[in-house]
């Protein structure tokens, strides 16, 4: 079993974590979160060129002459192959995907589109709610087990810790404007998964500690559990995060977010069910009468 | 925890092999038919079009209070009570009464049995809100009556939109309501909606009405446009005949002019109106409306009585053949409008599974690599319980009939990476024990009850989120909660009853080793 003393250094992690979340609360709130048509409606144009000398610039100033509002073009993965998002959707006009691709066509050269995504806006507007409906009904899920599994300063510390982790995934989604989507949604609701149940492993060796050492600290306490599901903690890391770059890397373009936004949710949920979720029962104080007591009533 | 009795053991072995069964009917033809399922591959793997049509209501509800107006008038008549100054303001009908009659009005109106205004008692509800205010009356859709009409349209209108697309012959659409105004249709393998999405975007309501001989709009009439936007006619209001008198309809040449006509015949009813209509109106230009523009307008040279007619109008064969589709489904009670279009064409689908296959392929061998380079002999049971879990989860997918989506591919990924940490849990904690205690028989069933409450907590923690994405999400987001869902149980299964078997064989057999983990 490793020896690492973690406990050292909760103060300096707390203050970095401190920072980290209000400099992602600062970017969400200023700059906000780059929503996809998923969430804001518009038209996405998943394209394919045949003419290998066309360009970003080339296909944004064909679709600038068209009158679509906002346009942005982005290259996604091969070298031919384009995703074009812009503010106009106008699904009920049969005629205008068809009319886009007729006059590309006659700019740039034969152009496939590969997917058409157009989302009304008042569809869009729904699935932000439910979106957001959806996670904040699973952290109050999660925060009515956990309360009910365990003492409410074990709850406060892993919802704590869930908060982190959501907040600077969101925060760094944020700062390099990479796009939310529903996909994303359920990276984050993956997420809450996760760093619940890597929380609930440390929780649960805290708690058996607690009823077999009656003269140990909290602060030693937890450092003791920490290490001795340590090597738990870092295999099974370790192994989601090889499926998950193996997605990343090899799952085509489609993923890419989806995986980027699970990877950094799970490097965070490990880092936070340490750093975050620990001491906050060494703050709170949580001793072995905390849970004796609650077994009694 | 270590014991398994012989039925366990036959029991956990047929259960994994019928799922694996189920698992290889996916690739491998099978005669019968109760293993020959499949999974359902998502419209973003296997290409086509989703599309959310929304009930334009608006319409429907003027044209039914225009009608209501009419009903009272005529109910009230036949009463011998007098109404005035009716009046449609929004969507309220207002009217007036003589003082002396207020109260038998209301009784009417708020009568449970009324003729006028239907009660429904599942809803404890009429058809109107009634509010009077001294001798003026307004009517109202009752929230119910509302709801009523909203789901009689909703009903009618996805009866037409089935009749179209089936007409168009697609493969397997699916055809769903969504609350009380929306229609999903999902079309697997379409490549170009646009054909789809114009036959669904017209409300295909005909009608024949003969051009005014004034050059005036005045009452009566209405001025409509052609269909090409050339120029505009004063039509008169009257409906000599609408689509609902068609039975058939069909694209044809007609060999005098050689161009493509759309034919027509009308049943009983129609073809005595057409003909009454036609005999009285020789001379005449008859306008044949479309959804308010004139496709064209003939000259009635004779009356026409045999009940059948043409429309032409410069049609080429295609818009023909569209026309004649479209008044044989017959019209829709409101129009639709499409509120989402999501479309993946075939090689992107195919891009996106081989990509998916890939991903799987290697995230799967580098868990399996690790957990042999980590735990040697244990890795390897892990393993074998980490093969079984994807086969069972497969299997269960496929008996299920699920739909597979690229999300979804994801979620398997992700079941591979985690549901090794059961195994991790168990094999730690055995470890821990090994340190105390001598016996390794002992050792790992302590290991095994005391990793159970935790290997409990957090999978039904990642088992919550799943739920509410199921509830919450759509489409693809759906596919992935649902194997995220079912990798979940899987993984419990595989763990406690397939890696723990092989685990409580290996060390029972080699017990007197050193150091078994």
């Amino acid at each position: 079993m490793s020896n690492i003393s973690f406990n050292k250094f909760y103060r300096k992690f707390n203050i970095l974590s401190l920072i980290l979340i209000v400099i992602s609360l600062v970017f969400l709130f200023f700059k906000g979160l780059n929503y996809g048509v998923d969430f804001k409606g518009g038209t996405l144009i998943e394209l394919r060129t045949t003419d290998k000398t066309n360009n970003i610039s080339l296909i944004r100033d064909s679709f600038n002459q068209m009158n679509l509002g906002d346009v942005s073009v982005k290259k996604f993965g091969n070298e031919t192959d384009f995703i074009v998002k812009f503010e106009k959707q106008n699904s009920n006009d049969p005629e205008f995907i068809k009319n886009i691709q007729n006059k590309l066509s006659s700019s740039i050269g034969d152009v496939d589109f590969r997917r058409v995504e157009n989302v009304g806006p008042k569809v869009s507007s729904e699935l932000l709610k439910s979106g957001i409906i959806a996670i904040s009904l699973s952290l109050a899920a999660m925060l009515l087990y956990i309360w009910i599994r365990f003492e409410w300063q074990f709850s406060l510390g892993a919802i704590l810790a869930i908060f982190h982790d959501v907040i600077i995934t969101l925060g760094i989604f944020s700062i390099f404007s990479l796009e939310i989507n529903l996909s994303i949604v359920a990276a984050v609701l993956t997420i809450v998964g996760y760093s619940m149940n890597d929380t609930v492993v440390i929780f649960d060796r805290v708690r058996e500690n607690l009823r077999k050492y009656s003269d140990v600290k909290i602060f030693d306490l937890t450092n003791i559990s920490i290490n001795e599901t340590l090597s738990r903690t870092i295999i099974t890391s370790v192994t989601t995060l090889l499926a998950l770059f193996s997605i990343y890397l090899f799952g085509g373009e489609i993923l890419k977010g989806f995986s980027l936004a699970m990877i950094l949710g799970v490097i965070f949920g490990t880092y936070s069910s340490i750093y975050i979720a620990n001491p906050i029962l060494v703050a709170l104080n949580v001793s072995q009468r905390t849970i004796v007591k609650e077994e009694k009533d | 925890m270590l014991y398994f009795s012989k039925l366990r053991i036959i029991s956990v072995i047929v259960f994994t092999v019928i799922f694996s069964y189920f698992a290889f009917s996916n690739f491998v033809k099978f005669d019968d038919k109760f293993f020959s399922k499949n999974i359902n591959l998502g419209l973003d793997l296997q290409g086509g079009s989703y599309l959310l049509l929304e009930i334009d209501n608006r319409p429907v509800i003027t044209q039914k209070l225009q009608a209501k107006i009419i009903e009272l008038k005529r109910y009230f008549k036949e009463k011998q009570i007098t109404l005035k100054n009716f009046s449609l303001k929004g969507d309220t009908i207002s009217f007036e009464t003589t003082d002396n009659e207020i109260e038998n009005v209301i009784n009417i109106l708020n009568d449970k049995e009324s003729d006028v205004n239907t009660y429904y008692p599942t809803y404890k509800s009429h058809e109107f809100d009634v509010l009077e205010d001294g001798n003026l009356f307004s009517l109202n859709y009752s929230r119910y009556g509302l709801v009523l009409l909203k789901n009689s349209s909703l009903d009618q209108a996805i009866e037409i939109v089935r009749r179209r697309v089936d007409e168009v012959g697609t493969n397997e659409p699916n055809i769903l309501k969504r609350g009380n105004d929306r229609i999903l249709v999902e079309l697997p393998g379409l490549d170009d909606p646009n054909r789809i999405k114009s036959l669904l975007g017209k409300t295909a309501n005909l009608t024949f009405q003969f051009i005014s001989q004034n050059n005036e709009e005045s009452f009566g009439t209405e001025k409509l446009s052609f269909e090409d936007g050339s120029r505009d006619a004063i039509v008169s209001k009257r409906i000599i005949l609408s689509g609902d008198n068609l039975v058939d309809a069909k694209p044809t040449m007609n060999s005098q002019t050689n161009e493509t006509v759309v034919s027509f015949s009308l049943d009983r009813v129609g073809a005595k109106k057409f003909g009454k209509a036609t005999s009285t109106g020789v001379g005449k230009q008859l306008a044949i409306v479309l959804d308010g523009k004139i496709i064209s307008a003939p000259s009635v040279r004779e009356p026409i009585i045999g009940g059948s007619g043409q429309i032409s109008g410069d049609f080429t064969f295609q818009s023909a053949t569209d026309l004649a589709l479209l008044l044989r489904s017959g019209a829709l009670p409101a129009p639709l409008n499409i509120i989402e279009e999501r479309t993946v064409g075939p090689d992107l689908g195919q891009d996106s599974i081989d990509a998916g296959i890939l991903s799987l392929f290697i995230g799967f061998l580098l868990v399996i690599l690790f957990m042999i380079y980590k735990y040697r002999a244990f890795g390897l049971i892990a393993n074998l319980a980490l093969v079984s879990n994807l086969f069972l989860l497969i299997g269960i997918l496929t008996l299920f009939e699920a739909t597979l989506t690229l999300p979804g591919i994801a979620g398997i990924i992700l079941t591979v990476g985690m549901a090794v940490d059961a195994n991790v849990l168990i094999f730690e904690r055995i470890k821990e024990e090994t340190k105390n205690e001598k016996n390794p028989i002992i050792a790992f069933d302590a290991g095994y009850t005391k990793s159970r409450t935790t290997i409990l907590d957090a999978n039904i923690t990642t088992l919550i989120a799943a739920f509410i994405l199921f509830f919450m999400g759509s489409g693809p987001v759906k596919g992935f909660s649902v194997t995220l869902g079912v990798g979940i149980l899987t993984t419990l299964f595989s763990v406690y009853f397939i890696a723990r078997l092989l685990t409580s064989l290996y060390v029972v057999k080699n017990k007197d080793k050193e150091q078994l983990l």
